[in-house]
């Protein structure tokens, strides 16, 4: 009897088949792409801020230290976000008239405080704590990638927890020796040919600093110096509760 | 080639043509008038499929504590209804593989919608595991998506994971066994259909099915080796399922009898599921002949047989409960039998007990009332073993002071009735739509049964036909 | 100190928003208002400071985390707001973002000053903890101290100035005031009376005091139902002035308890619950530990923790006081009633307490007639006893008078129409409180000009033209005293939520002396003596939290005379049924209603929630016909109808062993009708039965069955628990524990068994290097108040569920205390409290079912639990032997804005501890060590490369506990009190035949009983 379908069908079919197979495949990889794509993590995409600050300016041109401005980073969880007075103690000298800084100078004669909009965020779960990262001689870079080359602050790493564990279960080459965490910056921003090996060369301009295995030999003995357990960085109650 | 005694199979004066129309006309024609039974039932079924709905839509939005589930019993109708619908997809691999594997022809008339049965339990089944999860929408985090961005992997020495590989497993094959096993008569259905669009359909499931020597030969193999993976599942998906319990320190759970007592328990409630279904088809589309009395006979009989396997299993439960000597065990026990929910207890003994023991009378086995009462009675006795094993277990285990009741509510209800609601839908519009006995394999058996008798007689040789002697 | 630099801008205009609204609106849109943008700007941001909505929007966790979380950020934040970062404008000197403040204040219950510690969080204060150096607690806390927290941020508090019902101002108010009290000045204010609680703080008293010496003829009433009226008249009767009478338990080896519950309701209950119990403590070698013995109605926890417990009808105590009296060969007249209660019992007692003397002690108890306090002082002064384990002191109250005669003369002289203006301060709210014959609420309304000043919009408050809302004491500066006349600073930590006046305020608006409180206290305090220079003196002060030397002096009393014939006609105890009426165990007087945390807080002997009840034996059960006799169980829930001469009430009955006979017991505090969502009509109000001439206790009751039933929720399922054959709490002698200190059973593994497993795996949790955290918990000396409880509940955000989800069993307390009865004797069982947290297992059944792995083991050795992790199967809480666990079967803590409870969550989002996710619908929690702790001492002491030092880490259940049961450390440091603690030999494992591995365990209550008293 006559058949429903040409002959070409079969070959149709057999395709379709490849097809079955493959098609979930490629979706978990398409998904997996967007998840990790800066269009979901925000990575390198400044945000519109009330005023246009710029770490570039501020941290490398002016060589201000970290810690002028973010002044509980080494004492507490929240390394701080500069008072409008902070900001006032240069600026009620300079650039008093600027139309950008005006949010600012509104915001000290109001008693008014400026919102910033928020651009690294942890979820609520995550409890992450600025000073024993510093303390422990952990670069900002690390997680903020190269915060003082900014223009306007972006995000510099996408917080993902599996992130988070790659220098969780991996510490050695991060450590940096007692006090020494944001030394580099000095040596980045002054003009004078600087003395950075190149590992902090990479750590200061690089998008993802990954330690060179010399570094990470060092790493070993400020391991043993800080008395870092590795197995307990990744216990869950470290980060969460 | 054996030869079942002198009751047939296959009742009346059948032939090919006959079978072929008896069993597609139900598709095929669908002016056909269908009996109104069928409109009636599907009707509830519908009804029910929107509690369904309802209750889960509600559940998302509010969270589990709609249900009557709390600390202690952490576990209620959900995981309940999980194991009993899970249960009886059993017998639909059972009867489809390994009896097929043991060359059992009987079989032929039946595993087509024991099949299709499996297949919609386990649907049923499936939804609970999700649902009863505190935040269903990072349920599949018990699955080894990945490599993921939280650097996590499922907690592989959990049952609950071994669960989701069991069941997925479970369901892909009998989907796939179920699927192949139709092929040919969709090539039938394909052309013997009038309209256009239904050649087109069944032509694309056919899967260009014409037939040859080779497709039936090809087609026999796949089927057997099919065959061959689904028998384990028989086994292994309901050890799994009991690991849910046994893998716990909780007294009532923590016990090696679960397995072999869960998988009897499985397959008995399924085979009291297929008479449940077959009895009230097989009266509205007058296929008496083609599933006959003694199908009804023999299944009852697996009934009998697995009901005993079953009821060892209540008393071996009692007798290591005392034997063990561990006071918690003792206490479980004592508390089943006389404890809050004591009658449901003896009410699960009389059901899976003793109401099946009146099957060894042959007048019983050939009285339908009685064996549909009876499937009724089972299905509802298997439902109650696995209340009592997930309640009277966890409502008072070791502290006193942290002891508690579980009372179901409306939502409860509400879900469970919805699935048996879903699976009546699906059920019915798979008779409706879908040859619901296998046509060629009946042929085949009407010509094992009939012999040469039937080869003179002038017939309509459908195409499959001819070939299925190799 | 706190600082008062940044006030809140747009809180005033939160403030004129509230009062432009008329009163009628007002009332209804409570809610709408409260949902304005305003309103939430004003809690948001605007309060308390600028930097903590960092901390602030970590309160909303999962709600919208949860659905991001499901396509495990596929979705990203896109589905979220943009946030916001708002720094301070000028940052408060002494706040490192981030980092607790803790500031030393006191709270005063009942009048009596309790000194605290409170921590802050840029100027949110979040948990109250006990004050180590305060002399009147040494550090230990009680339910409501702990609980008091959350009224500061309850929604339900009145907030604005009301004019009858109608939003007005302070201004409008004072002038209405002034009003008033011109038409006095002729009179010398012979129209005007002030009602107060009792008043021990000394700057009020001043006030007050300046305030009648202007107003001459004015008059100061004081009513408070807790008051000690007994106590002062007993003293008065016995030693002819209304001394203050000190206990010294830690010098007491024998005590006999005359219905005292002296571990819970008295002014110095703390203090005294630890110095008792510090002469229990059991240790290596112990051969001698204290013996209590105690007579009472109502089972209470002194008689819990007693060795000898007699339960005998309140009205049988005064013939038992003149019995023991006559052992001791005290005068006590002819008229002397006896009693024929176990007169052996008596007499070994008697002779006990007489062979310690000086060591010995008779404590009777505040609903006791002063007769029987005044036999105390005779019985007391003849153990030698005085000075030694009593002592006398100076009175404490500014002015120590008895408080129903004092309102009685009110309502006398307002029937009388001599009073024109009443000022009543300070929330005690007589209209619900007063004795029923005085018909407070009937007689009020005859005063032309009525002004009520307390928290919430209460009962009182109905009733007044003018409610003038008070602050809660972490809003506004006061001072008080202690039990001891200790007197602390009490310093407030928050700008008032709320349009609010304290007490002193309104004084000072009174004495047309308008300065903000602070002013006030540093004046008076000035004047009371800050010593040397005032500034550094007022510093000190504030920072250690109370003023030195500032306690009661001694005073020499002795009985007057022949006490004998001062004694009044005894009433001699009636044969048939009596009515108890005790201050509820969780709500006080009722004051604590709105409490959700003290609402859901089981009740320590019934375990009661969320009501209360008629509380009797299971033989007065059977005899009135409540139940069959062989089940009197269930009797509990069956509403009868009590009735007292006329008066009735409708209650549910709870069958409670050990309850004396022929007596029934009621709490009042329930039954409220205006105090706010979580407080108003659960329970039954009792106040109606209860008159001035019967305040405690009173004969012919009549108790009819209605045949109704009623759901009355315990959170243990049994009515009586008993442990079955499983020894949970373990319950010896003294003897036993001298012969085997072991306190094994013949029958028993001395350790947990240590099963051998085929899968052998290196023992992480044993191994580890470094801190290994544990707990130990001692049974014999947790007396079950429940103060570990809330504290829990305070510092991990533990929500309140409400009474249906109770009922369903859902209450997520992390920490439970279990109460089990023991032995046979029905009428007069032994209780055992034991608190159950987290066992914290090293072979943890809960964390190999968990499929997503989100409960696991630290190296340290805590079991945790990862709540954005969980998935919520509850498969974790199946296995859990001990079922610590709890799930949060519904968005508990907000669900669209409002909690459980229908409150709004806005404002008690500021009650979360920022260092504790708040978890949403779904996840399972549980006790976890207070991790918290642990993490934040763990980083400090990493960054001076050093180890956690013992006590470093406080657990909040550790903190609070008053008697020390609970002890957490490191158990791999071998000095650590936790390691001494475990190293004990009556120290055992919950469940050890499970192989389990708990790092808490419990130590053995060891009892004392006396060897000439059989019993059972």
């Amino acid at each position: 009897m006559a058949q429903v379908f040409p002959p070409a069908a079969n070959s149709a079919a057999r395709a379709s088949l490849l097809g079955a197979m493959a098609l979930p495949v490629l979706l978990t990889m398409a998904g997996m792409a967007l998840t990790r794509s800066s269009y979901n993590t925000h990575v390198n995409v400044a945000i519109e801020q009330p005023i246009p600050f710029s770490h570039e300016h501020h941290a490398t041109e002016l060589g201000i230290d970290c810690r002028y401005c973010h002044t509980s980073v080494e004492k507490s969880a929240f390394a701080g976000i500069p008072p409008t007075h902070t900001c006032m103690s240069c600026h009620s000298q300079i650039w008093t008239n600027s139309p950008l800084l005006e949010p600012l100078r509104e915001s000290y004669r109001k008693g008014i405080p400026l919102k910033w909009n928020r651009v690294n965020k942890l979820p609520e779960f995550v409890y992450f704590n600025h000073s024993i990262h510093v303390n422990r001689g952990i670069n900002c870079n690390n997680c903020h990638g190269p915060i003082e080359k900014m223009n306007l602050t972006a995000k510099g790493k996408p917080f993902f927890m599996s992130w988070c564990l790659e220098c969780h279960r991996n510490p050695e080459g991060y450590l940096r020796k007692p006090g020494t965490a944001l030394d580099i910056y000095r040596e980045g921003q002054s003009n004078l040919p600087h003395k950075l090996d190149p590992d902090d060369e990479r750590l200061l301009y690089d998008q993802d600093y990954k330690p060179s295995a010399e570094r990470v030999e060092k790493g070993k003995e400020l391991m043993e110096y800080y008395h870092i357990k590795k197995d307990q960085l990744t216990d869950c109650w470290v980060c969460h509760r | 080639m054996q030869n079942h005694g002198a009751e047939k199979f296959i009742g009346g004066k059948q032939t090919f043509e006959s079978i072929t129309t008896k069993i597609e006309s139900v598709v095929i024609d669908q002016r056909k008038k269908h009996p109104l039974e069928w409109y009636v039932v599907f009707g509830i079924a519908f009804g029910l499929l929107q509690v369904l709905m309802l209750a889960v839509t509600y559940l998302i939005v509010r969270g589990t504590g709609i249900w009557g589930i709390n600390i202690p019993v952490g576990w209620g109708f959900a995981i309940i209804n999980f194991v009993w619908w899970i249960g009886i997809g059993h017998a639909g691999t059972l009867i489809s593989a390994i009896l097929l594997l043991m060359r059992q022809q009987w079989r032929n008339s039946i595993n087509r919608f024991a099949e299709a049965m499996t297949l919609f339990a386990v649907m049923c089944a499936g939804i609970f595991p999700l649902i009863h999860t505190g935040r269903p929408w990072v349920a599949y985090w018990l699955m080894p998506i990945g490599p993921n961005i939280l650097g996590m992997w499922p907690q592989f020495r959990s049952p609950l994971v071994w669960d989701v590989f069991a069941v997925t497993t479970y369901i892909t094959v009998s989907a796939l066994f179920w699927f192949v096993g139709l092929i040919p008569d969709f090539g039938t259905m394909r052309d013997r259909a009038k309209p256009k669009w239904l050649k087109y359909l069944f032509g694309t499931l056919a899967m260009g099915w014409r037939g040859s020597n080779q497709h039936w030969f090809r087609y026999e193999s796949a089927y057997l080796i099919l065959a061959g993976l689904s028998t384990p599942l028989v086994l292994s998906v309901h050890t799994i399922v009991s690991f849910d319990f046994a893998i716990s320190i909780v007294p009532g759970w923590h016990t090696t009898i679960f397995p072999p007592y869960f998988v009897a328990g499985a397959i008995y409630a399924g085979f009291a599921m297929v008479l449940l279904l077959a009895i009230p088809i097989r009266a509205w589309y007058g296929l008496k002949d083609l599933i006959t009395m003694k199908h009804i006979d023999w299944m009852a009989k697996f009934m009998l047989g697995t009901g005993m396997v079953v009821f060892y299993g209540y008393l071996t439960e009692a007798f290591y409960g005392y034997y063990s000597g561990n006071k918690y065990e003792m206490f479980m026990i004592h508390n089943r039998m006389t404890g809050p929910y004591a009658p449901l207890y003896w009410s699960l003994i009389v059901c899976n007990g003793l109401t099946p023991q009146i099957l060894w009378s042959q007048r019983m086995r050939h009285s339908i009332p009685v064996v549909f009462a009876v499937s009724v009675i089972v299905s509802i006795g298997m439902w109650l073993e696995r209340f009592i094993i997930v309640v009277t277990s966890l409502h008072r285990d070791f502290m006193p002071s942290a002891w508690g009741m579980y009372t179901p509510t409306i939502w409860d209800w509400a879900t469970f009735l919805g699935t048996i609601g879903l699976f009546t839908f699906l059920m019915f519009l798979f008779v409706r739509f879908v040859p619901m006995i296998n046509i060629f394999e009946m042929k085949d058996l009407l010509h094992k049964q009939e012999g040469h008798a039937i080869s003179g007689r002038k017939e309509h040789v459908v195409v499959e036909a001819a070939s299925a002697h190799e | 100190m706190h600082d008062h630099d940044e006030q809140p801008h747009n809180l005033d205009s939160m403030r004129s928003k509230l009062q432009g609204k008329d009163g009628a609106q007002y009332w209804r849109s409570l809610e709408e208002l409260a949902g304005t943008d305003e309103f939430q700007r004003f809690v948001d941001d605007e309060f308390p400071h600028r930097a903590t909505l960092l901390e602030l929007d970590r309160r909303q966790f999962l709600t919208l985390m949860g659905s991001s979380l499901a396509l495990a950020g596929l979705t990203g934040c896109r589905i979220l707001p943009q946030d916001k970062i708002v720094p301070y404008v000028k940052a408060p000197e002494e706040v490192i973002a981030g980092k607790p403040l803790t500031y030393a204040t006191a709270i005063s219950l009942g009048g009596y000053a309790h000194g605290v510690l409170v921590e802050s969080h840029e100027g949110r204060p979040t948990k109250i903890e006990g004050n180590p150096g305060h002399p009147a607690s040494l550090g230990a806390t009680n339910a409501f101290m702990q609980a008091a927290m959350h009224t500061l941020y309850d929604p339900d508090r009145a907030r604005a100035i009301t004019n009858v019902a109608v939003a007005s101002t302070w201004d409008d108010f004072l002038a209405a005031t002034s009003k008033a009290l011109e038409g006095q000045t002729a009179s010398k204010g012979a129209g005007i009376r002030l009602l107060t609680e009792t008043v021990t703080s000394p700057t009020l008293a001043a006030q007050i005091r300046e305030f009648l010496t202007k107003y001459p003829n004015a008059e100061w009433h004081q009513y408070d139902t807790s008051s000690a009226d007994n106590v002062k008249a007993g003293a008065r009767l016995a030693l002819g002035s209304p001394v203050n009478v000190v206990y010294k338990f830690d010098k007491a080896a024998r005590v006999l308890s005359l219905d005292s519950d002296f571990l819970m309701t008295m002014p110095g209950s703390v203090r005294y619950a630890r110095d008792f119990t510090n002469g229990r403590r059991v240790r290596k070698g112990t051969r001698e530990i204290n013996r209590l013995y105690a007579i009472e109605s109502m089972p209470t926890l002194t008689g819990a923790l007693a060795d000898h417990r007699l339960p005998a009808k309140s009205s049988d105590i005064e013939a038992i006081a003149y019995s023991i009296a006559q052992g001791l060969g005290i005068d006590v007249g002819s008229s002397a009633p006896t009693t024929k209660l176990a007169p052996p019992w008596i007499a070994a007692a008697v002779k006990d307490l007489n062979a310690h003397p000086g060591e010995s002690l008779v404590v009777p108890g505040e609903q006791q007639p002063p007769s029987v306090h005044a036999l105390c002082h005779a019985i007391n002064e003849k153990l030698g006893a005085v000075g030694k384990t009593v002592v006398y002191t100076e009175p404490v109250e500014a002015e120590a008078v008895e408080h129903v005669a004092s309102l009685n003369d009110l309502l006398a002289d307002i029937h009388a129409g001599h009073v024109q203006a009443l000022f009543i301060l300070g929330g005690s709210n007589p209209a619900f409180t007063a004795p029923a014959d005085f018909a407070f609420a009937d007689t009020l309304r005859r005063v032309r000009f009525k002004v009520y000043h307390g928290i919430y919009a209460d009962e009182t408050a109905a009733l007044c033209d003018w409610h003038v809302p008070d602050t809660h004491f972490l809003e506004a500066w006061s001072d008080a005293r202690a039990f001891d006349g200790t007197a602390s600073i009490v310093q407030p930590l928050i700008e008032p939520l709320y349009v609010s006046k304290s007490a002193h305020e309104v004084m000072a608006a009174l004495n047309d002396k308008p300065l903000p409180g602070y002013d006030i206290l540093r004046e008076s305090w000035k004047a009371l003596g800050g010593a040397g220079d005032f500034d550094t003196w007022w510093r000190k002060t504030l920072y250690q939290g109370f003023v030195d030397g500032s306690a009661a002096k001694e005073v020499q009393a002795t009985i007057q005379g022949s006490l004998a014939s001062r004694l009044p006609q005894p009433v001699s105890a009636g044969s048939g049924l009596e009515i108890n009426f005790r201050l509820d165990p969780t709500l006080g007087d009722g004051r604590w209603a709105n409490n959700a945390w003290l609402q859901e807080l089981p009740k320590p002997v019934t375990k009661l929630v969320w009501d209360n009840a008629a509380i009797m034996s299971p033989a007065t059960a059977t005899e009135l016909k409540l139940c069959p006799a062989d089940r009197p169980d269930q009797a509990t829930g069956s509403m009868v109808e009590l009735s007292l001469g006329n008066r009735k009430l409708k209650m549910p009955v709870y069958i409670l062993p050990g309850h004396a006979a022929n007596s029934v017991t009621v709490h009042v505090g329930y039954g409220r009708t205006k105090t706010g969502l979580v407080g108003a009509d659960h329970g039954f109000n009792p106040y109606p039965l209860r008159t001035s001439a019967a305040p405690w206790f009173s004969g012919g009751l009549k108790v009819s069955p209605t045949g109704e039933k009623y759901d009355l929720l315990s959170t243990h399922y049994h009515n009586s628990i008993e442990m079955l054959d499983r020894e949970l709490a373990r319950v010896r002698t003294i003897e036993d524990f001298i012969k085997n200190p072991k306190l094994t059973e013949p029958d028993e593994e001395e350790n947990p068994p240590e099963y051998d497993t085929l899968f052998r795996e290196p023992d992480t949790y044993r191994d580890w290097e470094g801190a290994k955290w544990g707990m130990s918990i001692d049974l014999q000396t947790c007396i079950g108040c429940n103060a570990c409880v809330v504290a829990c509940q305070a510092e991990n955000n533990i929500p309140t569920v409400g009474k249906d989800q109770v009922s369903r069993g859902r209450e997520m307390h992390w920490i439970r205390i279990d109460r089990y009865f023991k032995g046979k004797d029905l009428e007069n069982p032994q209780v055992v409290f034991q608190p159950v947290p987290c066992m914290h297992c090293e072979r943890a059944p809960c964390e190999p079912v968990c499929p997503v792995a989100a409960t696991t083991h630290s190296h340290e050795g805590l079991n945790q639990m990862v709540y954005n992790r969980c998935v919520g199967t509850r498969y974790c809480s199946n296995n859990c032997p001990y079922k610590v666990r709890r799930f949060n079967f519904l968005n508990y803590a907000n669900h669209h804005d409002v909690n459980e409870l229908g409150q709004e969550a806005a404002p008690l989002k500021l009650l979360n501890n920022p260092n504790v996710t708040v978890r949403s619908r779904g996840v399972m929690e549980k006790c976890s060590y207070c991790v918290q702790r642990i993490n934040a001492a763990r980083i400090e002491a990493k960054k001076d490369r050093r180890n956690i030092k013992d006590g470093e880490v406080v657990t909040a259940c550790e903190q609070a506990c008053p008697t020390q049961a609970i002890i957490f450390g490191d158990i791999a440091d071998a000095n650590s009190r936790v390691s001494k603690a475990k190293r004990q030999d009556h120290d055992y494992t919950l469940l050890a035949d499970l192989n389990t591995r708990p790092r808490t365990t419990y130590m053995a209550k060891i009892r004392n009983p006396n060897p000439e008293i059989s019993t059972e």
